[in-house]
């Protein structure tokens, strides 16, 4: 496979991903924000940029409404939820010949859907529903993916781009939530702060999964320790980490390059996730935890970039 | 105009002085074009018009679409298509494709004598300082042999219809010629509308033209290459914003090559790697849809970033084919078309089977005198351009451009050429419903490599403005599927098909 193929079959997902995952926050954010007095909510959105990996510089002098633009509509903005999408549909459309028909014109409604004007007046009785519609658009897509794609290279570095960005944004969420909302780790926490951490485990589309799991008694120790280590539920850090190694596995095996760094790299980290003890994480700070995770998260991209898009030819050749 | 349930959609159909495609005279069609017009009559109008519909949303749920240039950034269109098809019948396609062949032979040996000893300049055939002063010759491609001597491996050639129903040659395209993927998709069309009429015409098929085109590009693999069990053969396209990227696409998907850009691919050591997944991979034969001018801008235009550093080397090294060679556009200077039927006459010492329109060359005092003073008479086209772009058309044009083309011409008579005004003939087509007669081309795509092959038919190209004689897509033209009738009881009918695609199709059977 073309090396620009593959890499803008990768960005596409990752793109989607982020648009997916932005929309998530900022609809749940809303909810949270109606139940709140007015100071509580300022404070909030500072959290939200740093848990978007936004630079916050901007943030104090911004009101809700312009900062709501900035992570919805702006074109200035390369993450917001429009450029996002608007990103992922380009890099589709450098390589139609690649994905299935279907793929496109799905791609494409949802394009067409968030670049349709949305009146001021009327934003914030209809966000939710815009909200709603980007989750549904890129939940479509996954599956019209998976449905009429040939589950070969190509679909791999889907996969790969999709869970490389789960796995990061999901880490700097939780990074940001642990460093914000102090709580003893094996108590069951209780009124004010219980919504902040249901509100964790929407942001996720967790909450229900939690509840089966653990019952509603929320804990840190059991949040972080679904978020982390659950290995069956998708939206959990360990089962993307699980899919980022399988279709680096995969891709290894049909570019016959099995030994390489991506997968080294990925392999550890997965090996860390299955392997560590919550109670020990939470001993020795999940933040610094994350940090961890987020690192190696940039080492794998970095590495694909370095194996599969980007290699220098010279010593590609001189292998030969 | 409301349509009446009894006027049939050819009651306002109006012959004129061209040459009318199904009607000899007023009321009567053509002996194999009545089975087409009966059913034409027979349908309701409403039922022509929903199937003009259906066919239109078809092309563009597809993405059959061309990007305008000079327009706002981004306009996809759908190339119109008209649901008449177009009837050839046997006989006159198999003097088209005998009048191709010998033209694209003579060419191709024609642009090898230029490109090396220069026979045909010192015997004074042509005038050296006008190949040498075409805008698409390439010094660079002096003394280096290619594959098979096919320079041109690709050619579309525009033909007319005179109203005296011969067939001319109006322009070849040696360089880059497209549209082959609208042939094939109003073929899919038209079976989808008409299936019955289809099959009881007996219209010879062209949908092996993708695996044709392949089997071209693979018999021109370079001597250096043919060690490799597996050639790798790929389409070379400018990218996402050119107007003809659909086609690149589509072509591509259907031969089961890579569609690669520029930046896919890299010269080491002059050979030319396309860089996968997996690593570079070696490139033996590129089937390249962008210009000569953007192809390496080691060598021609340095700003270039369409095309790959060092391809002229590995080329010239013998390492690589390109489809089509570097310069033929040389060929198709439409001052040198004015020496075709010469050039065929030199090299193959035949007459031509297809004639030329008459051509001005306005280099000649007398003959640029002639055309001044005729200029609303004449057609004036730039000698490099193709698209029907910088062309004057003289009586549909306004004093102020005959003045500015009178200019043009006084300040560079090398760079235009002028022909009389001809009637391009004329079909029936389906204009809101109604029939109407529009002027028409023909542009057959005939491929060179081992053996010359033509897929019976080509692209109907359709002035859909009335009264308009351009049909280029990108000043409002159309297009039209083309019926090539198999031979008649009596004559083997598979006499027309050349052998190599005969054996590709016998291939093609399950047994």
């Amino acid at each position: 496979m073309l090396s620009r193929v593959a890499d803008s079959l990768y960005w596409m997902s990752r793109y989607l991903e982020r648009a997916d995952h932005t929309a998530r926050l900022l609809d749940v954010e809303l909810q949270l924000w109606l139940d709140q007095t007015p100071e509580a909510g300022a404070a909030r959105w500072r959290f939200l940029l740093e848990a978007l990996r936004l630079p916050a510089a901007e943030a104090a002098s911004v009101e809700p409404t312009r900062l709501l633009d900035t992570l919805v509509f702006s074109r200035e903005n390369t993450s917001s939820i429009v450029s996002c999408i608007a990103t992922a549909r380009e890099n589709l459309r450098h390589v139609r010949e690649q994905c299935s028909s279907e793929m496109w014109e799905q791609l494409n409604r949802l394009y067409l859907q968030v670049i349709e004007p949305w009146p001021e007046e009327t934003w914030m009785q209809k966000s939710h529903a815009f909200f709603h519609a980007v989750q549904e658009g890129a939940h479509l897509f996954q599956g019209i993916t998976d449905g009429t794609m040939s589950h070969g290279e190509g679909w791999q570095y889907i996969q790969l781009g999709r869970y490389v960005e789960r796995t990061d944004t999901l880490a700097a969420l939780m990074e940001t939530h642990f460093s914000r909302v102090s709580h003893p780790a094996d108590q069951t926490v209780e009124s004010a702060e219980y919504l902040e951490w249901v509100g964790l485990l929407r942001a996720c589309l967790a909450f229900e999964s939690y509840c089966k799991t653990y019952t509603a008694e929320i804990r840190p120790l059991r949040v972080a320790e679904f978020l982390l280590m659950n290995p069956d539920f998708p939206h959990a850090m360990r089962f993307s980490v699980d899919r980022v190694n399988a279709a680096l596995h995969l891709i290894g095996e049909l570019t016959e390059r099995r030994e390489e760094l991506p997968t080294r790299i990925a392999g550890r980290l997965r090996a860390q996730l299955s392997f560590s003890q919550i109670e020990e994480v939470m001993v020795e700070g999940v933040q610094a935890y994350l940090k961890n995770i987020r690192s190696e998260c940039a080492q794998i991209h970095a590495a694909i970039h370095q194996i599969y898009f980007d290699y220098s030819i010279e010593s590609e050749l001189a292998y030969e | 105009m409301p349509s009446f349930r009894s006027a049939h959609p050819f009651v306002n159909y109006r012959l004129n002085s061209a040459y009318d495609e199904m009607f000899g005279a007023p009321g009567i069609p053509r002996e194999f074009y009545q089975a087409l017009h009966r059913t034409l009559v027979g349908l309701p109008p409403e039922e022509l018009r929903k199937s003009q519909q259906a066919a239109d949303l078809t092309f563009l749920h597809e993405g059959i679409t061309f990007t305008v240039y000079g327009s706002k950034e981004g306009t996809e269109r759908i190339f119109p298509n008209d649901l008449i098809p177009r009837i050839i019948p046997a006989a006159e396609w198999a003097k088209i494709e005998r009048g191709l062949a010998q033209r694209l032979t003579a060419l191709n040996m024609f642009l090898r004598d230029i490109y090396h000893e220069g026979r045909i300049l010192s015997e004074g055939i042509v005038p050296r300082e006008l190949v040498y002063s075409c805008k698409h010759f390439r010094r660079e491609m002096r003394g280096l042999n290619v594959p098979r001597d096919v320079y041109v491996s690709i050619c579309g050639t525009d033909l007319v219809r005179l109203p005296d129903g011969n067939f001319v040659v109006l322009e070849d395209n040696l360089r880059v010629p497209s549209g082959v993927s609208y042939m094939l998709a109003n073929r899919k069309a038209l079976k989808a509308v008409f299936p019955k009429m289809f099959r009881d015409y007996g219209v010879c098929p062209i949908d092996h033209y993708p695996q044709a085109l392949l089997a071209t590009l693979r018999s021109l693999i370079p001597e250096n290459c043919k060690f490799s069990q597996d050639p790798v053969i790929v389409l070379l396209t400018p990218g996402v914003s050119n107007s003809a990227h659909f086609e690149h696409t589509f072509l591509a998907q259907q031969m089961g090559i890579e569609l690669v850009e520029g930046r896919d691919l890299l010269v080491h050591d002059n050979v030319v790697y396309m860089r996968t997944t997996a690593g570079p991979r070696r490139v033996d034969v590129i089937y390249r849809r962008v210009d000569d001018d953007f192809i390496d801008p080691l060598c021609f235009r340095p700003d270039s970033i369409l095309g790959v550093p060092g391809l002229l080397n590995a080329y010239r090294a013998g390492n690589v084919n390109l489809a089509n060679a570097i310069g033929t556009g040389l060929a198709d200077d439409k001052a040198v078309y004015a020496y075709v039927p010469k050039i065929i006459r030199f090299y193959l010492d035949e007459e031509p089977i297809l004639h030329n329109v008459p051509t001005y060359l306005l280099t000649d005092a007398a003959q640029r005198k002639h055309v001044l003073e005729n200029l609303e008479n004449m057609v004036v086209k730039a000698v490099g351009e193709s698209g029907g772009y910088e062309m004057l058309i003289g009586p549909q044009s306004t004093k102020i451009q005959r003045e500015d083309f009178r200019a043009r011409i006084l300040a560079d008579p090398r760079n235009y050429i002028a022909q009389p005004t001809l009637a391009l003939s004329c079909a029936p087509c389906l204009i809101d419903g109604e029939v109407e007669s529009r002027h028409i081309d023909l542009r057959p795509y005939v491929l060179m490599g081992e053996k010359v092959t033509l897929v019976p038919g080509g692209l109907t190209r359709v002035a859909l403005r009335k009264g308009s004689l351009v049909v280029n897509s990108s000043q409002g033209g159309g297009s039209k599927d083309t019926w090539v009738l198999r031979a008649a009881h009596g004559e083997d009918p598979l006499s027309q098909i050349s052998d190599e695609v005969w054996n590709g199709l016998a291939r093609k059977k399950p047994e």
